[in-house]
């Protein structure tokens, strides 16, 4: 498995990357950390003219503390928001989801910004982007603008972004007081991708759950403290298209939605 | 800004601390490359979609899987194989403590995996066994059932504690 030729361009200026994103539109890729993009290529699904390398777009890279929101540049591998001191502290969500994230091999290189892009549905950071309610920033030439994840992820690796458009940067909302955060998952083993994956939002009177790996894009349901809980997991169990694939039925998603669900609302894990 | 036509261009990276080059198109997977221009076959290529992790080199000092990266991105860097880890004729201590403790069979997944291993203890140097096991699932090994080589991590890890004197 060895991806069909393209060109390759090595920017060292953002703006180089959104003339070129202009030129080229559909027949360009952008890469990054290359971690789910280099295995599309290996397998020719995808099979771009060029290939616009942003890693070393200095303006990129940044991790920033805003006064609402963490800023994740393009550039940022996984490890390093991991390893980011204030992680725990600025957005605890991501501090406990981004260790589910493939494995350390893979977060050494992997990008923050290129797994929202990409947008699989049992992605962790799309879940977590999605529960938090966070956005991101496109940019083109032609001006920039800011999505909310709710509109961004439209489906199984489908966003808003156009063709022009550059993923720039993230925005996590920071923490709330009084408010926990949980994460759990399900995978075959750990790093695979998940079967079920579930971020929890819990502050006084309101309890947010966010499911990832079910339908094809991550989803969140917020539910009221004291409601029967069971039966709304239930339901909401139902409403989201569980397809069975190699890696699990749809019932048995369905099954971890309600347990997993229950257990990481009232237990906490 | 620069740019390499689909026909290639030369590379040059610094591979186990001697500036090596060679001819690359963009689409050659980094692991080819370093097989097949520079030589280095101690990189094994698995998969070549990055679930096995056979071909796991180290990047400037990290570990990554090196069929999900092209050599032309490796452009400048430092690139450390398997063959940086023996120290002239005698293995190093945990290539010998995979010896000692049969954490290798036929051998194919090894070369990735020591590449890991020697990242991991380097920034872990006290790991716990579930940390090892953490770190090892980003490697299939099909002979050995990981025992061996979870044996061997923590052997190392405690030898190289007594013999900085801790113990």
């Amino acid at each position: 498995m060895k991806p069909a030729s393209f060109d390759y361009v090595r920017p060292t200026r953002k703006a180089e990357v959104l003339e070129l994103l202009s030129e080229y539109g559909q027949d360009a890729r952008i890469i990054a950390g290359g971690q789910s993009l280099m295995a599309v290529l290996n397998m020719r699904m995808t099979q771009p003219k060029l290939l616009i390398d942003i890693n070393r777009v200095e303006e990129l890279h940044f991790i920033e503390e805003r006064k609402n929101c963490l800023a994740v540049g393009a550039g940022v591998p996984q490890v390093e928001l991991l390893s980011w001191p204030r992680i725990s502290e600025t957005v605890p969500l991501l501090a406990l989801a981004m260790p589910w994230i493939g494995h350390f091999q893979t977060r050494n290189r992997g990008t923050v910004c290129g797994s929202v892009a990409h947008a699989d549905p049992s992605a962790e950071l799309p879940l977590c982007l999605k529960t938090l309610g966070g956005e991101v920033v496109l940019e083109s030439r032609s001006g920039s603008r800011t999505v909310t994840a709710e509109a961004f992820f439209q489906g199984i690796l489908t966003t808003d972004r156009r063709p022009d458009e550059l993923l720039t940067e993230v925005r996590f909302p920071l923490c709330k007081p009084g408010t926990e955060y949980r994460f759990n998952e399900v995978a075959m083993r750990h790093g695979d991708f998940a079967i079920v994956s579930l971020a929890a939002v819990i502050g006084a009177g309101t309890i947010r759950l966010g499911i990832g790996g079910v339908a094809d894009r991550p989803v969140t349901r917020d539910f009221e403290p004291g409601q029967d809980l069971s039966a709304a997991l239930n339901e909401t169990a139902w409403s989201l298209d569980a397809q069975d694939d190699v890696q699990a039925t749809a019932a048995y998603r369905r099954q971890l939605v309600r347990d997993l669900g229950r257990r990481l609302i009232e237990e906490g894990h | 800004m620069e740019t390499i036509a689909k026909q290639g261009a030369r590379v040059q990276l610094q591979l186990n601390g001697r500036v090596r080059e060679g001819f690359a198109e963009p689409r050659t997977q980094l692991c080819d490359f370093l097989r097949h221009e520079l030589g280095a076959t101690g990189v094994h290529v698995g998969c070549e979609h990055g679930v096995c992790g056979a071909c796991t080199v180290q990047v400037d000092g990290k570990s990554v899987r090196s069929c999900l990266m092209l050599a032309v991105q490796a452009q400048d860097s430092r690139v450390d194989t398997v063959e940086s880890l023996a120290e002239g004729e005698l293995m190093s201590d945990l290539q010998l403590a995979f010896r000692r403790n049969h954490a290798l069979q036929c051998g194919f997944c090894t070369a990735g995996i020591l590449m890991s291993c020697a990242e991991f203890l380097g920034r872990e140097p006290d790991p716990t066994e579930s940390q090892v096991r953490d770190m090892l699932s980003g490697h299939l090994c099909r002979c050995t059932g990981y025992t061996g080589i979870v044996r061997a991590v923590l052997e190392v890890a405690n030898e190289r504690k007594s013999k900085n004197g801790e113990k």
